[in-house]
This record gives structure tokens, sequence and C-alpha cells, in this order.
């Protein structure tokens, strides 16, 4: 052990390739005999495939192939990877997810595809494609979620009238809040949606399916997070091929926000019908795609009230949702309204009763899955908008109710973990600490005054204050396996130590912008005590990599680290063996430092480099031992982690035009220790870049035939650089209990706590002027703040 | 129809269609895959490279406009000292440096608008930095760390020009595959 | 995304522009408005005839009274321009604000007013200077006053063999100008684009992009302002766009706000 790397903010080893145009994403791979694909999709939400006519796509020179459903029919559809059953024990509904929808059934969202052309050239696969004659029955639809519950709504699933995929509630019984709310001097109530964003990971998804004769062997070059699950969605449940006959390799992936956990229905066609052909099959989405097939995130249509005492306790808390789940279940789609979301509800508050009553159902657009923080900032979301309007509605400051309600410190260690109602039971928090902190960054006294002065001009002032917990480092096997995961959700991680003492670590967590190349090795070399030089990252290929569960949840280094860290102990056990051997005294004379074993009190040692040539130049060696320094782990987590956080944000409006410009953006984040102060910095910013985002800007509109008219960079906004401001960060450490690095996560934090924090500003800022919105729909564009005034 | 253009200091010939995108002769035709594809709508500009000296979205440029012009993308920028070392341009530096990056995907597009913005204002403020940026976009950093990497070019001073001329090669003589075991791409002619 | 296939020709001089464009085909200048609605497959000309190299579209010069803008001079070039800062200040300033600088470097004025765009921020830059666009086609030349250029939705007064060569606009001392913009917050087009010119004499010209689906001249307003009144409504008797980003309504509002904060620019 060395205390060289890890605190230290190492610059990325990754990052050479990327800045000088070499880094290699799926779409810059180019294979021999490589064909392309492209799809043809439904225009319409919902429309009956009456009949294809392939003629005169086919008959276009270059044209290779036509695929439609007719040729898939035996093949299975993409599965959902998560059970949520209906309250009244009736099993979750899910309707198959076919690749393409054969003839005579129906598509059920704009861009459900119904064939696809592959021919040698992409430009050919385009322009066949629009020779493709598809008869369209155009049908009623429906993308809302709470208009799927109409009781004419139209059907998305003939089997499944009512359009439930299932419903759920959680925590107290209901009886129990209802009474608590009896009590209440004031309840808050707020209805809201929390509205349907598009990931919008600036590569578009992209995938070569390769199929080797010579060896029976399938490759899937993909641009996902996962590559080990998705061999094993693919093999397992779509293809029914086996799992030891597939490579799938995970290149350079352009972000991927949670849009690129899944398996989608290309990926699965690309693999086979590179078999079909006998060539390698490429498809790259455009971004017009990406928008109609990428899995959207959030979109909750929600009523909740929040009960207090006459001195401001929090009572109660009493949730109503509608969660769109899509047309079809996406593989984790189920978990987010769910266990991802109604756990969270507790935040850092000592509310004693709360219960959630959840109902998932299907539209007609594309799946909706996790994006970014997943149900987490859906919840907080929920309570923090609800505090900073209670404040407002009973003249309390926003801070003061907070410091009133939160969960006394608690490290977890000397005291106990913080048992919530709603399941979860927190590692340990600081929650008043990092509010304190923002409040003092923000100067808020100050900042009161000058909000009185503007509130006299026609550029307003407001702050909103959002404080968050939440669960990550996903999770527990055994825990989320009787939550309904189909599978475990453990990281593995091998550490191969070669004879002259270089390091190869292969993990199973995915980089994908993470850093992973450079913080899972500053781990490494500090553990042993070696340069980072001496160590190299691998991550990404399931041939050379045992296992992965892969990188959401912010769970790449808490789970995946943790797995390191234990190979790691394993190769310094079995070297102190060999180095006693070789030092001729017991093992426990030995200590470990710098990177050699010293007999304690003597200037007699070995170093590490001699010791890993020693494991495979095993002349003079403990009898019984065995050769070799390398050695597998798969770490299961005993609980989440839960890193927390205090957002604020400051907003001018133009009271004129409605337009919001964000002023300040403060973030106190405890993600627990941090091994890389720098790429932990760079998380926060990406993350309260897309909460910003979801608060301000981004949002998907869908007409009444579910169409989405913003299906493009000209229409849907995302935040530029010149919508922002510089980010105003610090963080806080109360390391985590339960992991060896005390590590909490940081992938997610800023995407969860911002939106609140900003929205909240704007609706302060209205107050302020006399104005007394209860809500504005997101995003708040000029307009909708401007009718809120007006 | 035939178009020559002069990619990085070297002249590359190629037989492309009319409709050919330059985004797609640097990526497809030349295997230069540094230069990026993110819309649909010239809107993201991960395409950046620069054409006769500014910067353009190549996705927005047919090859043949840019017939008998000199064309810089990201794997030019550097300068090539020896084949095996290279001296990295400020910004290249400077995002390293800075964490101006994440998943690298923008990043080319990044950097080679901010060298056009350096090249016109060498001294930017950070309004203006972040105005020169409107047509690209980054969805990882929330672009607080691409500002200060190009604050930091920018008070950097060696600002290397980019390579410089050489003997001209024919793009279609010039033979690409790809590696199958490791991807790796390699020039076999 | 590819586009549907073309041919492309290149034309050399104006005079063999014309003679292509005559045969069928579109001109192409930056392709900025163009090769985005072709990459999206919603435009597919036969032919492109790119115009992108004819030395005669270039160059920013003086005639008399008249700042000549060549057809092919980028916006980047006229914002750059010390001659357009010095002379029309409004033109350097509105073409600053188009795009972004990849947008700027390629995309030309003569492109960007064929086009028609409502909501691109030239058509008001161009009614409110009164300016004229200079179009030659297989019959010669003509000049086409601004207010008679734009006659629909992405229509023009341009026939399908013209090609626009110069933009005229007359410089007055001692005037004023501005253009207020309230951009779309994604694809950064004016949501309400207002230029007001306003000569010495306190006369003012005033012009919307973005709020009408054809951009004008709002003469209502111009009259009210001339003769010191209030300037009323903004865009009365036009077609008033509305979009995800402004309804109708708030489109109207935004422009009298955009249209007080231009007059307070030039007071």
């Amino acid at each position: 052990m060395s205390n060289k790397f890890i605190g230290q903010s190492i610059k990325r080893r990754e990052d050479k390739r990327f800045i000088t145009g070499k880094g290699r994403y799926t779409d810059d791979i180019v294979l021999p005999g490589m064909l392309h694909a492209h799809f043809v999709r439904s225009p319409y939400a919902h429309a009956r495939v009456s009949s294809i006519d392939l003629d005169e796509a086919k008959a276009m020179p270059g044209v290779i192939a036509i695929y439609t459903g007719d040729d898939l029919a035996d093949v299975n559809g993409v599965p959902c990877g998560w059970q949520v059953n209906f309250r009244d024990g009736e099993a979750m509904r899910e309707p198959k997810h076919p690749m393409l929808i054969p003839t005579g059934s129906t598509a059920k969202h704009v861009g459900d595809a119904v064939a696809v052309v592959i021919a040698e050239t992409k430009d050919i696969a385009i322009d066949a494609a629009e020779l493709v004659m598809v008869e369209w029955e155009e049908l009623p639809a429906v993308a809302a979620p709470a208009d799927a519950l109409l009781p004419d709504a139209p059907k998305v699933h003939e089997q499944f009238p009512d359009n439930k995929a299932f419903d759920w509630t959680f925590g107290n019984p209901i009886e129990e809040v209802d009474a608590a709310m009896e009590k209440a001097a004031h309840i808050t109530e707020l209805e809201f949606v929390n509205q349907r964003v598009v990931p919008n990971a600036m590569e578009p998804r992209a995938y070569i399916g390769s199929y080797d004769e010579t060896f029976d062997k399938y490759t899937l070059y993909t641009s996902t997070q996962n590559p080990h699950l998705i061999r094993l969605l693919m093999c397992a449940f779509v293809l029914g091929i086996p799992e030891h006959k597939v490579r799938v390799v995970g290149p350079d992936v352009g972000g991927g926000f949670g849009s690129k956990i899944y398996h989608y229905t290309e990926e699965a066609l690309v693999t086979w019908s590179s078999k079909q052909l006998g060539q390698p099959v490429k498809w790259t989405s455009d971004r017009s795609e990406a928008f109609l097939t990428d899995a959207h995130g959030r979109d909750h249509a929600t009523k909740a009230e929040m009960g207090f005492d006459a001195d401001g306790n929090i009572l109660g808390l009493r949730i109503k949702t509608v969660a769109n789940m899509g047309a079809y279940l996406s593989t984790f789609a189920p978990a987010v309204p769910t266990y991802l979301h109604g756990t969270l509800l507790q935040g850092l508050y000592t509310t004693p009763k709360i219960n959630i009553d959840m109902t998932c159902v299907f539209t007609h657009t594309v799946a909706v899955d996790a994006y970014r923080g997943a149900g987490r900032p859906e919840a907080t979301y929920l309570l923090e908008r609800l505090m900073d309007l209670a404040a407002l509605e009973m003249g309390r400051d926003p801070a003061e109710l907070r410091f009133q309600n939160f969960i006394p410190p608690f490290d977890g260690v000397e005291q106990p973990g913080y048992q919530t109602q709603v399941a979860l039971q927190y590692d340990s928090g600081n929650y008043e600490a990092v509010l304190k902190r923002g409040l003092e960054m923000l100067a808020y006294d100050d900042f009161r005054k000058e909000q009185a002065e503007a509130a006299k001009t026609n550029k307003i002032l407001g702050v909103g204050f959002s404080t968050y917990v939440e669960a990550c480092g996903i999770a527990p096997s055994a825990v989320v396996g009787s939550l309904g995961a189909r599978a475990g959700l453990f990281e593995s991680a091998q550490v191969r130590v070669q004879p002259t003492g270089k390091v190869s670590v292969f993990t199973g967590s995915h980089s994908h912008g993470q850093g992973h190349e450079t913080t899972f090795v500053q781990v490494v070399a500090d553990k042993l005590g070696i340069p980072m030089d001496d160590v190299d990252l691998v991550h990404g290929d399931s041939d050379t990599i045992a296992f992965g569960m892969g990188t959401y949840g912010s769970r790449s280094l808490a789970v995946g680290g943790s797995a390191i860290v234990k190979s790691i102990d394993k190769i310094l056990e079995k070297g102190g063996k060999i180095a006693a051997h070789k030092l001729e005294c017991a093992e426990g004379d030995l200590e470990y430092a710098e990177g050699k074993w010293t007999v304690k009190g003597t200037d007699k040692s070995i170093s590490f480099g001699d010791v890993a040539l020693t494991a495979y130049v095993p002349h003079i060696y403990p009898a019984g031992l065995e050769p070799g320094l390398d050695f597998s782990s798969f770490y299961d987590p005993a609980n989440f982690t839960y890193p927390f956080g205090c957002h604020i944000a400051v907003v001018e409006v133009d009271k004129e035009t409605g337009k919001v410009t964000l002023k300040r953006m403060i973030a106190v984040d405890d993600v627990g220790n941090v091994i890389n102060p720098m790429i932990v910095d760079g998380q926060i910013h990406g993350g309260l870049a897309q909460g910003i985002g979801q608060a301000l800007f981004e949002g998907t509109i869908y007409d009444e035939n579910g169409q989405l008219t913003n299906g493009s960079y000209m229409d849907y906004c995302m935040p530029r650089a010149d919508d922002l401001p510089m980010f105003e960060t610090d963080r806080q450490v109360t390391p985590c209990p339960h992991n060896p690095l005390g590590v909490k996560g940081a992938g997610e934090a800023g995407a969860i706590g911002s939106t609140p924090a900003v929205v909240n500003a704007v609706i302060d800022a209205l107050w302020s002027a006399g104005h007394k919105p209860k809500d504005i729909l997101m995003p708040l564009t000029s307009e909708r703040v401007w009718q809120a005034m007006n | 129809m035939q178009v020559e253009i002069n990619v990085n200091g070297k002249a590359r010939k190629a037989e492309v269609e009319d409709r050919t995108l330059l985004v797609y002769f640097l990526r497809d035709t030349l295997q230069l895959t540094g230069t990026h594809v993110g819309c649909d709508t010239s809107s993201c500009g991960a395409c950046t490279v620069h054409l006769d000296g500014g910067a353009v979205k190549s996705c927005t440029l047919l090859a043949a406009q840019a017939d008998g012009c000199s064309v810089t993308t990201i794997e030019g920028l550097a300068i090539q000292d020896t084949p095996t070392t290279m001296q990295l341009h400020p910004l290249q530096e400077g995002f390293k440096e800075c964490h101006g990056l994440q998943c690298g995907y923008c990043t080319p597009g990044m950097i080679m608008t901010a060298a056009d913005l350096l090249k016109r204002n060498p001294t930017p403020s950070e309004e203006e930095i972040r105005f020169a940026l409107e047509g690209n976009i980054c969805r990882c950093t929330g672009y607080h760390n691409i500002v200060k990497s190009i604050q930091w070019a920018a008070t950097h001073t060696t600002k290397p020009e980019p390579n410089q001329q050489e003997e001209p090669i024919d793009a279609d003589k010039h033979l690409f595959t790809n590696d199958v075991t490791t991807g790796e791409v390699v020039e076999t002619h | 995304m590819i586009t549907y296939p073309f041919d492309y020709k290149r034309a050399s001089s104006i005079a063999e522009a014309v003679s292509m464009l005559a045969g069928g085909g579109k001109a192409l200048s930056g392709g900025h408005s163009l090769i985005p609605s072709m990459k999206l497959r919603l435009n597919m000309p036969d032919t492109l005839v790119d115009v992108g190299r004819i030395p005669e579209l270039k160059g920013i010069s003086m005639d008399g009274d008249e700042l000549v803008i060549g057809g092919g001079s980028t916006h980047a070039e006229i914002a750059d321009s010390q001659l357009v800062k010095e002379k029309l200040s409004l033109f350097a300033e509105g073409a600053a604000h188009i795009g972004d600088p990849a947008v700027r470097n390629r995309g030309t004025i003569g492109g960007s007013l064929a086009h028609a765009d409502p909501s691109a921020d030239w058509p008001a830059l161009v009614l409110a200077a009164n300016a004229t666009i200079v179009v030659t086609g297989s019959n010669g030349e003509r000049s086409i006053p601004a207010t008679d250029f734009f006659t629909g939705l992405f229509s023009t007064a341009l026939h399908e063999d013209e090609l626009i060569t110069q933009v005229r606009v007359p410089v007055s001392a001692g005037s004023k100008s501005t253009y207020q913009k309230f951009a779309q917050p994604a694809s950064r087009y004016a949501l309400v684009g207002c230029a007001i010119v306003k000569q010495a004499d306190g006369q003012v010209s005033v012009a919307f992009s973005g709020v009408s689906d054809t951009p004008f001249r709002d003469t209502d307003v111009e009259g009210n302002l001339n003769s010191g009144q209030e300037p009323g409504p903004v865009g009365r008797g036009q077609s008033i766009m509305s979009d995800n980003f402004a309804s109708e309504k708030y489109r109207v509002h935004l422009a009298s706000v955009y249209l007080q904060r231009a007059l307070e620019a030039v007071a």
C-alpha cells in the first residue's frame, strides 16, 4: 500500500487517443466484407402492417438481403430483466418485443421496425429501404401515461385492454398514511409531470455482428454499457445460441447515460443476419432514428401530498403516480419507477409515514427505461419541490424547514445506519453539513437582500434548494433478486501479475467516459505500491474478461473497484507466502509497503517484482503452493451506497419574456471517499448539466397521433455552453462503511439534485414578485414562465 | 466524380459519388475516423474540421465542394515530430490537463472549433468561449472543463501549425484493412 | 444520413451558373440551408450547381451611397468586414448572430435569402435596411426590392434559373440601427428577430424575422412611430407562426417586447 495516487487528480490516461482522433468507436471499425443494414420503420405510432412488397427494393443493385418479421417468426423478442407483479399477485404483463413486426401485426410506436435492408453500402441500404412498400392501416394511438388509463384509450396490446403493465404500492399501509395526514395542520399538494426526456448520448448506437464459420463463433461489437449482460440476454433469451460461442465487445463508447444499458433489437438482428449471410453486418443509428428508438427516461405524472404539523414537522407523504413504460418493457424498465424510486421517498427527512401508489402503463411510444439517476431524480424532484413549495406556503424559510426535518448525522459505524419507512437502510450521512456549506457558498443573507431589490425591477431573482440522498452502488444480488431482478448485480475483477511484475487488470465494469482507465489504475498502483505505468486496465470484451454486470447506477468503483481490491488482497496474501519462503521467515513477520515485503524491524526485503518472477519461475518455492500470481474475484455488495448532497440554483427571470437565466449552480456533494477529485468533479458537472437540461430545456413533445414533434437537435433543446455558468462545487466526505474503498459513487448525483433546485429557484423568483404559481411544467420554457406571470 | 483534397498535408485523390459528404469521405474513404457524426441537422459540431483554415461542419459540405481545398482534421492537429513522437497542439494538451473530455466523442469537434476561435481571438473571455461553442454539443462535461481547457490553451504559447504539404497519395490506391482480432485499422499499402 | 443522388456541377462564372441553372437544377452556395434539408430527404434536386467559387459573387465594396455585398459572401465575411462595421453595422451585428462559427464560415447571404426561411436572420435585416436584391438569370439582370422579395413561406420572387448576385444597401449618414433577436433555444434561429433602421431625421423602418410565415416590414408600426405615436400591435394582418417554443399569442408579445428593446437601442 502506498498513498501516491489515491486522492490525486491524476490526468486521464485514456485522453491521448481521444484528443488525437484515435478513439475507436463501433462505427469506426471496418471488417472485411462488411455489409450495412438500414431499417424500414413505422411512420405511425400505431398501425397494422397489412402487406410488405419487397420486389422493387430487392432489385436494386447492391442489395444483399431484406428480412421482415415473417423471417423471424421463430425468434424470440428481446426480454425484460426485472419482474414487478401487480399488487394483487397477477404476474407482470410482458408482451413480446419482436425485432421486426410481422405482417398482420401492429407497429406500436413510431420507429418500430418492420424490415431491414442489408446492402453493400450504407447508402444503398438507405436508398433501397425507401423502395420497400409497406401497406399500413393506421390506428388510433395514445402517448401520455395518464391518457392510457382513460376508459376509451386506444389499446397498445390487445390482450391487455386496460394498458397496465403492472401496478404497485410501497411504504407504510395507506390507512396509516391517511391517518397521519388527517392530523396535519398544513398539507402541501402538488400535481406535476416529470417529463419524458431523451438521453442523447453523442455517439448514436452502432453495432456490428460478425459470424466466423471456421470457429463457429459470433462477435458483436456494440456501443453498450455492459457487454456481458448483452451477451447473456441475447444468447439465452433471444437467439438461443450458446454463450461460449459469442464474443461481445464494447469498444470506446460515446456516452450512455443509461440508454446503452439495454439489449436492443438491432443488436440481435445484426448478429443473427451475419450468420444468415456469412458476412459482417453493421448498423449505425442516425440521430433521427435515435430519437425514435433509444430508450427514453422519466415520464411520470404525479399527485403528491406532504402533511406538516403546526410547527412544520413532516407527518406524512402520500403519492399517486402513473409511469409510462412505452410500448414494450425494456431491460430494466419495471425497476425504475418502483424499486429505484419508491425506496427513495424518505429523502433526507424523518417522515414517519409514507405511501406510494404506482401504476405503470403501456403507451404507443418507444420504451422508457433508466436515464441518469433512474427513479432517484424523480423521487428527489417530488420531495424537493414539495419542500420548497411547503416553505413558501407556510411562510417558512426553505433551508430552515429542511434543517428541522433532517435525519440527524450517523456514520454507520458507531451509530447504526438509518432505517427508512421504504425498505432501505442508509449507510451513513451528515445532511445538515452539506446544506450549511451550500448556504455559506451562496451567502444566503446577502442573496435575500439582493433578491428584494431585484423584485422591484424587470429582472427578478430566485433561489432554489434541493437536498438529496440516492441509492447507488447497485446492488446486493439477494436484495434485488427478492425485488424482482432477474440477474445478480455483483461485479468481477481479475488481477493478473505478469512474471515481470507488470499488472493487467480485467474489470467487468465498462468505461465510456467515467475514466476507469485512470481511477481503477490509481487504486491498483497504490494498493500494490507500484507505478501506474506498470498497470494496464482491460475492459469491454467478454472474451478476455470473466464476467461483468456493467456500468450504471453509479456502481463502477463501489462494486467493480471493490472486486479489484478483493483480487489484490488475494495477490498480496499469496505473494506474502512466496516472500516469506524466499526471506526464510514467517508470514506474520512480514509487512507489505511501497512495493515490497519487509521483515519487520529489519532491512531484509523482497520486491513485488521478484515475488512475481518467483511465482512464475518457482524454483525456490513454498511446498504445495500453486505457481502463478493471478486472481479473480466477484464482489457482491452488502448494501447500496447512499451519496447525498445539497444543490442550490440562483436564477434570473426576465419578467417581460419569461426567459430564465441560470446565474449560479452550487453543488456540495458527499460521494464518500474520492479516488480522483478531478474526475469526480467532472462527473458532477455533467450530471448538473443534464439535470439543468431537464429543468429548463429538454422534453419530448408528442402530438395526439403519437408523433414525436421535436425529434431532432433543431427542436429538442439540450444545454449549450452559453446556457450554463461555471459550476461552484465543493464536497464533504462521509466514507461508505461497507465497501473496502469507502466510496459511494458520483455518476448520477449531479442529475439527481439539480433539477428541483432550478425549478424551485424559478418559482421562488416569481413568488418574490408577487406571482404565486405552485408549479410550472418542465421544461421551463420562456413561454411557460411568462404564462405563469400573466 | 474525382476529388483531390489536401488532408492534413497530404493530397488525397479519390473517386466519390457526387452526393458524398465530406465527413464520409474522411471517415470511409480515408479512414480518418476521428471526425464524428452526432446528428443529422448540422447542430452538434462533432464533425467539425478546418477547410482552408476555418472551422466547418463536414456533415454539411459535399466532398466535391472541398475539391482542391485543404482540410485539417483532429488527426492533423498535432505535429508528428518523428514517426513515433508527436507534439500535441496546446488545445489537445489543455483538454487533457483540464479534464475537458469524458467519453471523447464530441472532443475532436470541440477542439477544432476552439482552434478556429483561438486563431481569430487568441485571448477570449469566458463569455466569448461559450458563445463560440454554440454549435458544439457535449453531453458529458457540462462544458465547465471545456471552457477551462480552452482558457488553458490560450495561456500556453506554443501553437503548432498543422502538418505541412507532403507528396500526393492516391487514396484509392491506399489500402486499409481492419485486423479482425484486434479491430485495429492497418494500412497495408 | 445521405441525400438522394444528384449531379454536381461547378460553375466558374455567373454566366456559366445561369446557363447551368437554365438546364434545371438548384444553386448551391454555402449549402447550409440546402444540404441539411437534402440529407433529411425533404428536398431532392436532380442537379446542384455549385456557385461557391465564382469570384464575381465575392467581395464587399461601396458604390456611391450603396454598400454592395456579393451574394456569395459568407456570414463571417460580412460580420468581420471593417467596411460593413463602418457603413452598416446592422449587417455586421446581425451576421455575427447567425448559427454558429462553422455555419457562419460557410453559409452565404445569397444562399440564405434564396432559401427564405422565415426564421432566418437575413430577411429582417435586408427588409429594415431597404436593400435591393440583384439577381441574374437567363433573361438578364434585375433588381428586386427586399420588400418585394419574400413572397411566402420559403418562397421568393426569385425565378428557378436566377441567382442572387448582389445585395445593395443604401447607406446614409447619421442613421442608427439594431438587430434584437430572441433565439429559439435549440436551433438558434430567430423566434423573434427585430431589425430597425432609424434615419437621421428620426424616421424608422421596422422588420421582423421569425414572427410571421413570411418575413415582413411592419408598415403599421412604422406609420405609427413615424407619426410620433406609440407603435401599436406588431404583425397586424400577418400569418403569425406557432410552434413548440412559442404560441401565436406569445410570439406577438415577444415581438412587441423586442420592438421596444430595439427602439431603446436606437433612441
